[in-house]
């Protein structure tokens, strides 16, 4: 697969296994990233993102398992000889050079003359937006201003692949997604392979073309983020990825029975028999239950969480509890206490043949 | 604050600055007085100072110490520095047995040391060479807690393993990482780290004596049982010495992040106490 109107080199992570003392960090990871394609690599801590990436950057080795990029194998090459551009979720900035220096210390060392290593490293702080901080050192620069420097930094030495490790967890909630777009456009306008590791899954759906989701050293789920969202390979890439309601239902012929409302699933060729159907809050509907009486569907709303736009209800169903997201106007009109009727969409679910339990995820 | 508390505690503070400063100065003052002493009452005379460059044991004592000071600081550096930098990116692990080995100097007692150091030095002397500047091996021991303290102290206020990683995949060798990313971010420890073996070196007197060679404590010693003014000459100069040192730590080698400043600000403190403390009185 080839990123349409995008240069860059492939990247192919072949079966890489690594293991810390008797914790595996990576069971048998397979990845391949087309030319010029921003894979997200999304997780919970632990899973092994980070391990992957720095294996790709040569910052360690695997027990087992290659690393290919633009189809030479860079296994057992350090880092310094890799030509990957990184940028880090700690700031990484050399305290002691100012943005221009901090610059043009990789192209000296790539052997670049003066006046092309000046002028590239003009070029590259004008794209991140900061020609007029080149002479500011990294303590008079904010953490978003430093991160776009080191953004600068790691694509002036113009390298095969990009790697970012959490580049904006060390950021607030209006910068980092400022910093999101923008690390999508450069790398849009750049048109380089690179991998993005965050634990958040709104970062990694916003800018990936691709998103990887792992869980314990493995790839559950690879995909396009609408397809990660809304047809979830494995319950858990269901439940990490948005929130999910865990509801008892029954399989009968391809479809389930939840509460009386029949859903198709994901995969139909479950067996029939009592599951665990994983519904998207968006997928609940409320509407009023004033005068229709009881029934497997009804109940009280408890809470209503204001997320701006859209609201997130709470409904008590007696037996369990279930998340609707609403528009936040079609929320105020259930307030808590009212009495509403439940009514799900029949979006395709996943099913989890396991004891359910009663809340949402 | 109000104004009353607020001149209580200036005033507190210029008493706690007048009486460190006397504890400190009237020492050296009285030090002054006695060298500059001449055989009349009331006679100031500089023949004791002068003496100091005509004594050609004490100019020899001090070239050598000054040669020794020099060797021990590089060796430390060269031998030190990489090897605590490795241990944290590369072996954490080993982190605490290379401090405790680099502490153990400071919980065994200098005679034992030198008892242990002379069947060594006699292996030397025969084999090797006899001169002077070999007490370095013995004085490199004697700094390493001094000098793993203050090299720790720097090596923690930095990230040291991202700002290696990243030049690492900048495409920097693990020499370039050294000598262009850590050494200049930790240049005030690296300075202070070397005017405590300065100190130390010049300040030592058991190992020298023990060894058999005339440093520049040993020196002072021997010219004392001659001439008094002048032993006390070569003191209060050997500590307008490290004043000076004193001096350049405070203006050279300050990195630009006022954090930074703010970090080492507490090492400087810690480490001008030693400093001083190590050419006051004969080290050990």
């Amino acid at each position: 697969m080839t990123v349409a109107g995008r240069s860059g080199v492939e990247v192919r992570l072949e079966d890489l296994r690594r293991k810390y003392a008797t914790t595996t960090a990576l069971d048998g990871l397979s990845l391949t990233i087309a030319p010029g394609e921003l894979v997200a690599l999304l997780g919970p801590s632990g899973c092994g993102k980070t391990t992957a990436l720095r294996l790709l950057a040569g910052l360690e080795e695997a027990d087992s398992g290659r690393v290919i990029i633009g189809g030479e194998d860079v296994t057992g090459v350090p880092a310094n000889r890799r030509n990957v551009g990184m940028v880090f979720q700690a700031y990484s900035l050399f305290p002691h050079m100012t943005a221009q220096q901090n610059l043009e210390f990789g192209l000296q060392l790539h052997k670049v003359g003066v006046d092309e290593r000046r002028k590239r490293a003009k070029d590259m702080l004008e794209l991140v937006g900061l020609s007029a901080h080149a002479n500011k050192f990294a303590h008079q620069l904010s953490g978003g201003q430093q991160q776009r420097v080191a953004l600068a930094r790691a694509l002036a030495i113009q390298p095969q692949v990009l790697l970012l490790d959490e580049p904006l967890s060390a950021l607030d909630a209006k910068v980092r997604s400022r910093l999101r777009d923008e690390i999508r456009r450069v790398q849009l306008e750049v048109g380089i392979t690179t991998l993005f590791v965050t634990h958040d899954q709104e970062e990694a759906l916003a800018i990936a073309d691709r998103v990887g989701v792992m869980q314990s050293g493995r790839l559950e789920q690879l995909g396009p983020p609408t397809e990660i969202y809304s047809r979830p390979a494995t319950p858990f890439v269901a439940e990490f990825v948005g929130l999910t309601n865990r509801m008892r239902g029954t399989v009968r012929d391809g479809m389930v029975d939840v509460r009386g409302t029949r859903i198709p699933l994901v995969d139909s060729g479950v067996a029939n028999g009592p599951a665990t159907a994983l519904v998207r809050p968006e997928a609940v509907t409320l509407a009023d239950n004033s005068e229709s009486g009881d029934g497997p569907l009804v109940g009280t709303v408890i809470a209503v969480a204001f997320l701006g736009a859209m609201s997130r209800v709470t409904v008590d169903l007696g037996d369990t509890t279930v998340l609707a997201q609403l528009a936040t106007s079609a929320a105020s009109l259930h307030p808590a206490g009212t009495k509403v009727r439940l009514e799900l969409r029949p979006d395709p679910v996943l099913i989890q043949r396991e004891e359910p339990t009663s809340t949402a995820s | 604050m109000n104004r009353t508390r607020r001149l209580k505690l200036q005033a507190f503070r210029a008493v706690v600055f007048i009486v460190l400063g006397a504890f400190f100065l009237v020492p050296i003052a009285a030090m002054l007085e006695f060298s500059t002493r001449g055989r009349e009452i009331n006679e100031r005379t500089l023949n004791a100072w002068g003496s100091i460059v005509r004594t050609p044991d004490l100019t020899d004592a001090i070239t050598a110490s000054l040669e020794i000071a020099a060797i021990t600081c590089i060796a430390m550096l060269v031998l030190l520095l990489p090897t605590m930098v490795w241990v944290r990116l590369r072996f954490p692990g080993l982190n605490r047995v290379v401090e405790f080995i680099c502490l153990l100097p400071l919980t065994v007692p200098a005679i034992a040391l030198v008892v242990g150091m002379v069947p060594i030095y006699r292996w030397l002397s025969i084999n090797l060479s006899s001169s002077i500047l070999t007490l370095s091996f013995a004085y490199l021991i004697l700094v390493l807690p001094y000098s793993y303290r203050s090299l720790d102290a720097g090596l923690a206020a930095i990230d040291l393993k991202t700002l290696s990683e990243a030049a690492r995949s900048l495409g920097a060798g693990w020499f370039t990482v050294m000598w262009r990313v850590v050494v200049p971010n930790m240049s005030s420890a690296l300075l202070n780290a070397s005017l405590l073996v300065v100190a130390l070196v010049l300040g030592e007197y058991t190992f020298a004596n023990l060894l058999a060679y005339e440093n520049l404590q040993v020196a002072i010693y021997y010219v004392s049982l001659v001439s008094a003014g002048t032993s006390i000459a070569v003191a209060v100069a050997s500590l307008l010495f490290a004043f000076a040192l004193l001096m350049i730590l405070s203006f050279v080698g300050r990195p630009p992040s006022p954090i930074a400043k703010a970090e080492d600000a507490d090492i400087s403190v810690g480490q001008t106490v030693g400093l001083s403390g190590g050419l006051i009185g004969r080290s050990r």
